[in-house]
């Protein structure tokens, strides 16, 4: 099972949580896995088809828009990332 | 001169040639046309700091005769090379010229009347910048460092940096950087310091409540250091002034709390050229990078759009630990010093994130967008929509 880290912003989505472990062997499945899980996280970061373009997932340290995007293949010891744009700085 | 140190001087003046001032002179322009590949010539000042600062000839490098032992050698390693010595009158290069024969340098050469006869000659000789004696003093520990040194920190009192907001991250940043020396910080701020700033904005304090935050900032930065000139911008950033006030600057450390700003800041950043040192903050975790234009990639390549209001992150719950935006905005300083100075590898291209909780740094790798409405192939960052504030909260 892959291990998926949230932003802080998306944590209530899954009971608070900072870390969770999914199922599946891409991400697209990794999502759907967590999705079903918590519907909340969906409409927070995939409301539509696509993935949204306010938020950033990473495998390990490489953004997947730059790998093959929800087709990137997950393995069992990997880490993915949630991240969403920030803005607070005051 | 007693009769020892004559005799001192008659032994080096044996051993020594010297040349006169015109023959020098003379090998130098030589040297010079010859171009920097072929350097045969070593010219070297071994008079005390304070007759080098008064000026010297150029190209000269300066080893006082006092460490001439001790530094020669990182100075000049290559022992077959000529080296040419002088000091002000052509005595004391003699009897340096003497020690350096026993270091094993092969070609030693004592310039003839020294520095009062290349002067008396009208030759040309350059008068390096100097510091005074309460700069020497205050930026003691950066002259130490040989990265910074005086040449460093001449770049730093040169320097111009622009803090978008005076809040939590541009607090512990403008302090840093007026610390550092950076001699121009602008401060662009159009609210005013209110109780519930305090827990983290540490560039105000409580007699200051009501008082705007550009010119709290001021006060502060001036009490601490008065080699820097704070520029006041009592105004919000928009589509009418973002061109005229980021053009005078040299790097902006970004430090404001609403995505349309930073959005028309990273296009108006990517016109003028100029980089931005990112941080954002959220409860326990921070967030910092460095957008350089065009060499790494801009904040539109790594959030092409903000979230929409709906799925906003909610602002109601934006809370943040007051020591976390320090945290994150002594490292944009870092950063903007690093960028200001050359040195180091700038966080352009990674995002470092910060979790307090778990007391961990972590690093993503960022990639520039080749469709990138900004800054890719066919992108024009003159006329991509601002958006509207999606956390409208006060700050």
């Amino acid at each position: 099972m892959a291990t998926v880290r949230l932003a802080p912003v998306l944590r209530s989505s899954v009971g608070g949580s900072k870390q969770v472990n999914a199922e599946g062997s891409n991400l697209s499945e990794v999502l759907a896995d967590l999705y079903s899980r918590f519907p909340a996280l969906k409409e927070q970061i995939q409301p539509e088809e696509s993935l949204s373009r306010f938020i950033n997932v990473y495998i390990n340290d490489q953004d997947v828009r730059f790998l093959q995007g929800l087709e990137t293949s997950v393995g069992p010891n990997d880490t993915v990332i949630l991240l969403p744009a920030m803005a607070g700085g005051r | 001169m007693g009769e020892a140190s004559r005799e001192i001087m008659r032994q080096a003046r044996r051993q020594v040639p010297e040349w006169s001032t015109p023959q020098v002179n003379e090998a130098m322009a030589h040297q010079h046309e010859a171009g920097r590949e072929n350097q045969e010539i070593v010219l070297v000042d071994v008079r005390e700091k304070h007759e080098w600062n008064e000026g010297h000839i150029p190209g000269a490098i300066h080893v006082p005769r006092g460490y001439l032992e001790l530094q020669v050698e990182e100075a000049v390693p290559e022992k077959d090379k000529t080296v040419v010595l002088y000091c002000a009158g052509g005595v004391r290069s003699l009897m340096a010229g003497a020690t350096l024969q026993q270091m094993g340098y092969k070609n030693v050469v004592s310039m003839a009347g020294g520095f009062g006869a290349w002067k008396g000659n009208g030759y040309s000789f350059v008068q390096p910048r100097t510091m005074s004696e309460a700069q020497a003093k205050r930026y003691s520990r950066h002259l130490l460092v040989p990265e910074v040194g005086e040449e460093g920190q001449f770049k730093l009192l040169d320097s111009r940096v622009l803090l978008i907001g005076a809040g939590g991250l541009g607090s512990p940043a403008a302090y840093y950087l007026a610390a550092a020396g950076v001699g121009t910080i602008g401060i662009i701020d159009a609210d005013v310091v209110d109780d519930s700033n305090l827990q983290r904005q540490i560039l105000h304090n409580t007699q200051r409540i009501g008082q705007y935050k550009a010119e709290s900032a001021r006060e502060t930065i001036e009490a601490l250091n008065p080699d820097v000139k704070v520029i006041t911008h009592i105004e919000r950033l928009d589509e009418s002034n973002v061109a005229r006030i980021i053009a005078d600057y040299d790097v902006i450390l970004d430090g404001t709390d609403n995505f349309p700003t930073r959005y028309l800041l990273n296009d108006a950043a990517l016109i003028a050229n100029k980089p931005v040192v990112h941080g954002s903050v959220f409860r326990f975790e921070g967030q910092l990078t460095v957008f350089k234009p065009y060499e790494g990639p801009c904040y539109r390549c790594l959030y092409p759009e903000p979230p929409p209001m709906a799925l906003a992150p909610s602002c109601a719950e934006a809370g943040v630990l007051g020591v976390l935006p320090g945290i994150i905005g002594i490292l944009q300083a870092t950063e903007t010093i690093k960028l200001l100075l050359g040195i180091g590898d700038p966080l352009v291209g990674r995002m470092m994130t910060y979790d307090a909780l778990a007391g961990e740094f972590n690093e993503l790798r960022l990639f520039r967008d080749p469709k990138c409405a900004a800054c890719g192939e066919n992108g024009h960052p003159e006329n991509l929509p601002t958006y509207a504030d999606v956390c409208a909260i006060p700050a």
